[in-house]
């Protein structure tokens, strides 16, 4: 448990790979697409009714926090969470944590982190990074979705972690107490494989799983008669909740890919979680036609063709439903 | 997607850096890859970051017109809406617009400038004076 020792890994994804490397840390080997599939964290949300910047929310995954809390059901990992009523407690609270020597998760906003470059820094309240060492005014960071692990200043962090407004993170850390020993993860993974396709393909409500992926395309269709600039602003918008925020390209469709075929392994290669990888990373090749249909047409003069850009996102509706058919097909042999 | 697939456009908007992403490699297996960029995220990115710098500037010149007070051009250079100053300060967003008004804002408590200050990571010596941005390619 020396945090000096601490392994900086370079994530696609913030939360799962914080929540992979930490838990490696503690020596449970669980890698990210590991962490991201058994989480349930794969799905798709169109809530057109909650507004960020302006923007509909799109979801590709699962609300933040939710990998630290299902982590903790499905493995029964014991997580301490914390959060602050002010900046001087939350401050303290983490250097006393580092000062026993324990690595800890910490939630912040992406905006007032300085080793951020200025071209990425957007408020965004729910980003995960570990902190595993502390010298004299500065911590010592490992950033999953950096190359490399960082430095940043005392009150910069502390002002990320207290940064306010949607999903503010109150200075929110955390840290494994308990990890249990000789988790068998078979029916733990077979479990999470059937429900995250139930709730793709079933999920009644019409803003999410598939449901939801056709609402949006729906929405595209609307576009037609609002003003130019707010049309190419939306599209632009979905791309990059698709491919910018840490998604492992996608929309976290390649992740979950990796997760499959991980998972076939340990199976005795499994012909259907086979399938199922395969299949899901030509899901993943279709949202990225899609987004570079939406590139195109916003960089364009020309009118921007709507029905099309619609219909290519059903497209990519048919070809995920087909993924999750398969994916139910899995029987667990052992 | 191939690992040789895996976009490596050095696009300007990761200033040099690299996110993971995953993909196949040639023997079917899917890993990480580092990868410099991609064209279509490099152009939604930047139509959001030009949106932002647009509202700043319209704002910045709202301000030196003395429509608006400096505050009006710090919520938009710090990438903020009115949603977000109000839910980062605590005051009702009514109260903050009539603090866009400069006779208003020359008014000000101190103790108010100072909730602005915090939230927004300026002194209250910032606030009051429109920063000079003609030299920057704001």
């Amino acid at each position: 448990m020396n945090a000096n020792k601490f392994e900086h890994t370079h994530s696609a994804h913030c939360e799962s790979g914080v929540m992979s490397s930490m838990l490696k840390h503690y020596g449970l080997n669980l890698s990210e697409p590991m962490v991201f599939g058994l989480c349930n964290a794969l799905t798709f949300a169109y809530l057109p009714f909650v507004k960020i910047g302006g923007m509909p929310l799109i979801a590709y995954r699962s609300l933040p926090k939710s990998i630290i809390k299902n982590i903790q059901k499905k493995l029964k990992v014991k997580m301490k969470l914390e959060t602050f009523s002010s900046k001087e407690k939350g401050q303290n609270r983490l250097d006393e944590l580092l000062e026993q020597g324990k690595i800890v998760g910490v939630q912040s906003s992406v905006y007032w982190l300085p080793y951020f470059p200025q071209e990425m820094r957007f408020h965004f309240n729910a980003h995960n990074l570990v902190v595993f060492a502390k010298e004299e005014n500065e911590y010592l960071i490992s950033d999953p979705v950096f190359e490399n692990s960082v430095r940043c200043d005392k009150a910069a962090l502390t002002k990320a972690r207290f940064a306010k407004g949607i999903m503010a993170p109150k200075g929110l850390l955390y840290y494994p107490v308990d990890i249990p020993k000789n988790i068998n993860l078979k029916p733990i993974i077979a479990n999470s494989i059937k429900k995250t396709a139930k709730s793709m393909l079933k999920t009644p409500v019409p803003i999410a799983g598939l449901k939801g992926i056709k609402y949006l395309a729906k929405s595209i269709l609307k576009l037609e008669k609002k003003d130019k600039r707010y049309a190419k602003l939306y599209l632009g918008h979905i791309v990059r909740m698709q491919e910018e925020i840490g998604t492992g390209g996608a929309g976290f469709r390649y992740i979950y890919a990796s997760f499959l075929q991980e998972s076939s392994v340990l199976f005795d290669d499994d012909e259907v979680l086979k399938e199922s990888s395969k299949l899901m990373l030509e899901v993943g090749d279709k949202w990225r036609e899609f987004a570079l249909m939406i590139a195109k047409s916003i960089k364009s003069k020309n009118d921007i063709n709507f029905k099309a850009i619609s219909d290519k996102l059903l497209e990519v509706c048919e070809e995920e439903s087909k993924v999750y058919k398969k994916m139910l097909e899995f029987k667990r042999s052992s | 997607m191939n690992i040789n697939n895996v976009p490596q456009d050095n696009s300007s908007t990761y200033a040099k850096n690299k996110k993971a992403i995953y993909a196949l490699d040639d023997d079917g297996k899917v890993k990480v890859v580092s990868s410099s960029g991609w064209n279509v995220e490099e152009a939604v990115t930047k139509q959001a970051l030009n949106d932002l710098e647009n509202s700043a500037r319209e704002a910045y010149r709202e301000v030196k017109n003395g429509n608006k007070s400096p505050l009006y051009y710090y919520m938009f250079a710090l990438r903020m809406d009115l949603q977000l100053l109000a839910e980062s300060t605590g005051f009702f967003k009514w109260t903050i617009k009539q603090d866009f008004k400069p006779e208003n804002f020359a008014k000000i408590s101190d103790k108010r400038l100072n909730v602005y200050a915090d939230a927004m990571g300026k002194t209250i010596g910032d606030l009051k004076v429109l920063e000079d941005v003609e030299n920057e390619c704001k």
